[in-house]
């Protein structure tokens, strides 16, 4: 195991013992062999959504796979030495061996304290440094996961399914009979799939305006998990970049099949068909229970963060293409008329024009509830949530682990806390580079003298960092999900006796 | 060898025809209502001949119903062929038509008795015949299904109750008081796109009980949102109980086969039972096409990346869209890329040209960017890495059914994927088709969901020259059938248009042509069985 100069990254000492036995016993599995044949760039083709809609467009340095040598970083001013990269192959070592929170992940998946196959078989992905991928990992504890990560030290790492068997030794049992068992239900929102009626930023650029279309997203799906699907353990989680994930963790969720699965991300889509489907949303009157609530969740945004902030119809094209979701030819006529004669009109204008411009106009065809409807679907168009749907059908499909760190912009992917989810903010998510920063920084309030240990025991490292209160949110979601595992467990034992 | 021969016969003896065993339990009738869930197996004897004439008559039956599905044939469509056909291989009567006097005694209820012994046997044996593969299953779940389907919505009203009730789903019904408290939501769903006016939706609603299930249990409506949720559980209205029906026969039937698929290599000493299953299993195939196996050739050269500008007029309006949209955005989103590049597969690009083809047309990236995010998919699909499976190239079917086109994307049919009026333009500024009646058949095809009649016609259109001459050669008739493959629309294209060089190609021998095929997974799986069994 890598010596670390530090303390343990967040105290947790209670795990060690059963932790060092597990690890003897699979003593094979310490030296985590990375055989050629697990090294592959892509797998599955079927399954592989790559390079559209994927956060990461920035590849980092050919660099081979970087391997933790024996020099160790002396523990004072880190972020003195390391270049301001986070892509570096160093900062991301510091990062794994001080700021991760591994036992945390190791409850997250284990779903117990003890170690079981729901972690055991969990499949573990690599991307390293020198891009290459790595399927198929798997670990008995998070201790001897965390060895192998500082060993790699992967520029990031995904989280596949539970298999029937433990994902090395797939080779070794019979055909047929590794299969993935379970996986949480997950949801990819990405701010590239708005590119149409984005206006603000475009392809990786996001500021807070277009965040927004983040935060919209994240209310309609979260109730509609909640209040409609009945599931109550839904962490949301901040891609890096430009988007955000939703692992869906109750154990009914685990266990969908991918035809379920397919229900539900079929079930919150409304927009729909590709560059040429003309109108997006045709939704049929009376409105659906789950579209009439996001509608109401929706409408009281798209003035704001829509209509002002995004500004979608103000061009010429962006207005036609406007006209062209509206039912009337004569209304139609009509606002194009005015809307020639006042060039760059505010979108915001533009939308009350409709509704005076139907008041006064002359037409016998239009009707005001089509107009109505319309306006509703167009405000869907323009706002509801554009879910990457193929992320969530199959249950075999890889997400980015939490409190993994962008390359591309060095922001650790932190959970949303989505009681305060407009006080969210991309910008102000922490860096690894600023990390390592605040703990060099750090003085403990407490401490008298230089050589003497703190009167209130060790500081772990995140302690010191901005890093702490996500830390903090993640810790309680996972003591949640626990709880809740013991009393399905209790209940189950209940009913066989 | 002798020795062996023995073992089995002994063994044979010992365990007797599979299918033969204790007779029912005494009393009772042995199949009280019309319908079958199919959950006990059969327990009679039965002879060989009736053994392979039962299956052969449902499976006429099962054919017959996959045909339509090709045919995206409606559901009305499909009870009105399933209705003429079932009278002669499969009836199936019902209690009342027999008068109520004779229906307590076994011997006046014994014609019914016989029907529904049928039904029930060749059901299983077709059970015995499909489960060994996994697109066998699927395809036997999916027409079972549909049959039970059609017999569940003919059955009279009371005898389908009694049927419900022999089911024992898990559900609970909703209380007034919930249905009270729930009716804005319920009454939305259960009157959405019906336009109906209020007092009859109110009407409908009141007359309206619900069930409340788990939502799992009825994911199809759950999908396409024609269930209210609350709390994980779906509120079914009773006028849908049909698909909460529908979907524990499937799922039943699924779990069922996997078993059978299990225990079948257990069955393999009866030498007389294996040849009608495998025979069986073989008329059991859906047409495919299969496109030209070798490299093809058109002219006698192989293809190259250079010729598929020229090549496009022969292709169907998908393919020459996803070529326009390469074209145009020097890229193609994954599925694109995929239906796309499968497509130019098949034409007999092989896979060096598929490189040079897709460096070409994705010319905003580096070579560096190429190499890293599109070689290995290119050379993934031809079964060079990875899985190295072969891909084949995309049917009509699959490109309608399969992964729908979302934003930014350009795969899919369409004649399916696009609103009206992208489609009017797209075939006159893509495939140059202005003609008024042309256009008008085809709005009428795709509002009746026939989207590969509206592809046919544009086709037909197209190649109404070359079409005519052709009849006119072969003395009247053309003895085509509907293109149900991108493909299969390409080489009939370019065959028509290069009557000379296709000519001299089917000489050659290398036509790709529509037939019957068996897939390689069932021969294997055959001549594995064979072998155990030798």
């Amino acid at each position: 195991m890598a010596p670390h100069s530090t303390g343990d990254d967040d105290g947790d000492d209670v795990m060690h013992d059963a932790d060092a036995m597990q690890a003897d016993a699979n003593g094979v599995n310490e030296t985590a062999p990375v055989k050629s044949e697990d090294i592959v760039v892509k797998d599955e083709l079927e399954h592989m959504f790559d390079d559209d809609d994927d956060d990461d467009e920035i590849m980092v340095d050919d660099a081979s796979a970087y391997r933790n040598s024996t020099n160790q970083t002396v523990k004072s001013a880190i972020s003195n030495i390391l270049s301001a990269d986070p892509s570096d192959p160093e900062v991301m070592l510091q990062f794994y061996s001080r700021l991760f929170p591994w036992r945390q992940l190791f409850r997250w998946l284990n779903h117990a304290e003890l170690p079981s196959t729901d972690f055991a078989n969990r499949e573990f992905a690599f991307t390293l440094h020198n891009e290459a991928y790595l399927r198929y990992q798997c670990y008995p504890t998070f201790e001897t996961l965390r060895r192998d990560v500082l060993k790699l030290n992967p520029s990031r790492f995904e989280i596949g399914p539970v298999y029937s068997a433990r994902p090395r030794d797939r080779k070794q049992v019979p055909k047929g009979s590794f299969k993935p068992l379970e996986k949480e239900l997950v949801f990819d929102i990405d701010l590239t799939d708005y590119d149409e009626i984005r206006t603000c930023c475009s392809k990786t650029k996001i500021c807070i305006k277009c965040w927004q279309f983040i935060t919209m997203a994240i209310k309609v799906v979260d109730v509609a998990l909640r209040d409609d699907f009945g599931f109550e353990h839904i962490m949301w989680v901040y891609s890096g970049r430009r988007g955000a994930h939703a692992w869906v963790c109750d154990k009914k969720a685990r266990k969908l099949d991918d035809a379920k699965r397919k229900a539900i991300a079929t079930y919150l889509e409304i927009i729909k068909g590709g560059s040429q489907s003309g109108k997006k949303v045709n939704l049929e009157r009376p409105l659906h229970p789950h579209v009439r609530r996001s509608h109401e969740i929706l409408k009281d945004y798209f003035r704001e963060n829509i209509l002002e902030n995004q500004d979608p119809f103000r061009t010429e094209k962006q207005a036609e293409r406007l006209l062209q979701l509206l039912p009337d030819r004569q209304l139609n006529e009509a606002l194009r008329e005015k809307w020639e004669s006042t060039i760059d009109r505010p979108s915001d204008d533009k939308w009350r024009d409709i509704d005076e411009m139907a008041k006064s106009t002359t037409s016998k065809t239009l009707v005001p509830k089509v107009l109505l409807e319309h306006k509703q679907d167009i405000i869907l168009e323009y706002s509801y949530p554009r879910l990457d749907a193929e992320v969530s059908k199959h249950l075999n499909h890889l997400l980015k682990s939490p409190f993994v760190v962008h390359p591309g912009t060095g922001k650790v992917c932190v959970p949303i806390d989505t009681s305060k989810l407009e006080e969210f903010d991309p910008d102000n998510v922490p860096t690894v580079m600023q990390l390592l920063k605040e703990i060099d920084q750090w003085k403990d309030p407490i401490k008298k003298e230089e050589d003497e240990p703190s009167s209130v025991g060790r500081v772990s490292d995140i302690e010191k960092t901005s890093l702490k209160p996500y830390h903090d949110l993640f810790s309680r979601f996972v003591k949640k999900l626990l709880d809740a595992e013991r009393t399905v467990m209790v209940k189950e034992e209940n009913l066989e006796y | 060898m002798q020795g062996a021969q023995a073992l089995r016969q002994i063994r044979k003896q010992k365990r007797g025809n599979y299918i033969a065993g204790p007779a029912g339990k005494d009393g009772g009738l042995p199949y009280p209502n019309r319908l079958n869930f199919y959950a006990v197996p059969p327990k009679d004897e039965v002879s060989l001949e009736e053994f392979e004439q039962w299956a052969i008559d449902r499976l006429r039956v099962l054919g017959e119903i996959e045909t339509c599905l090709f045919r995206n044939n409606s559901t009305g469509e499909i009870d009105a062929t399933l209705k003429r056909l079932l009278e002669k291989y499969l009836p199936l009567s019902s209690n009342n038509s027999i008068p109520e006097s004779e229906r307590s005694k076994p011997k006046g209820f014994a014609g019914i008795t016989n029907e529904r012994k049928k039904d029930h046997y060749s059901h299983f044996i077709l059970r015995l015949a499909f489960a060994r593969s996994d697109d066998l299953r699927r395809r036997f779940t999916r027409t079972e299904s549909i049959l039970f389907r059609h017999r569940f919505t003919t059955d009279d009203t009371r005898e389908r109750a009694e049927f419900m009730n022999s089911l024992e789903l898990d559900s609970q019904p909703v209380s007034d008081a919930e249905k009270a408290q729930y009716a804005d939501d319920l009454k939305a769903v259960l009157t959405s796109g019906s336009r109906m006016p209020a007092e009859k939706a109110r009407q409908q609603f009141e007359a309206e009980t619900y069930l409340k299930v788990d939502w799992d249990r009825v994911s199809d409506l759950v999908e396409t949102r024609r269930v209210f949720l609350r709390g994980g559980k779906a509120y079914v209205p009773n006028s849908m109980l049909l698909s909460l029906v529908m979907a524990e026969f499937s799922k039943r039937l699924d779990d069922a086969l996997i078993k059978t698929a299990r225990v079948l290599p257990r069955l393999d000493e009866d030498d007389r039972l294996i040849p009608i299953l495998n025979h069986l299993s073989k008329g059991f195939t859906a047409p495919e096409y299969n496109s030209s196996a070798s490299p093809a050739t058109l002219s006698g050269d192989a293809i190259s990346a250079a010729q598929i500008d020229g090549l496009s007029v022969h292709f169907p309006l998908c393919m020459r869209n996803l070529h326009t949209a390469v074209r145009r955005d020097k890229h193609l989103k994954h599925f694109g890329r995929l239906q796309y590049g499968l497509f130019l597969k098949g034409l007999g690009l092989s896979i060096d040209e598929a490189i040079v083809f897709w460096r070409q047309a994705f010319s905003k990236f580096t070579d560096d960017q190429f190499n890293k995010e599109y070689r290995y998919n290119i050379r993934h699909s031809y079964g060079l890495q990875g899985a190295g499976r072969n891909y084949k190239p995309y049917s009509c079917q699959q490109i309608l059914m399969e992964h729908p086109p979302g934003t930014g994307d350009n795969h899919g049919c369409p004649y399916r994927h696009f609103s009206p009026d992208n489609l009017n333009m797209v075939l006159g500024s893509i495939m140059g088709v202005e003609d008024r009646s042309v256009l008008q058949g085809v709005k009428q095809d795709v509002g009746a969901k026939k989207f590969h009649l509206a592809c046919n016609r544009v086709f037909e259109h197209l190649h109404e020259k070359e079409l005519k001459r052709e009849k006119d050669a072969n003395g009247g008739s053309s003895g085509r059938e509907t293109i149900i493959h991108p493909n299969e629309y390409f080489d009939r294209s370019w065959s028509l248009k290069n009557p000379d060089k296709a000519r001299k190609r089917e000489n050659g021998g290398s036509s790709s042509q529509v037939k019957k095929e068996i897939k390689d997974e069932d021969v294997t799986m055959m001549s594995e069985w064979y072998r155990d069994t030798e």
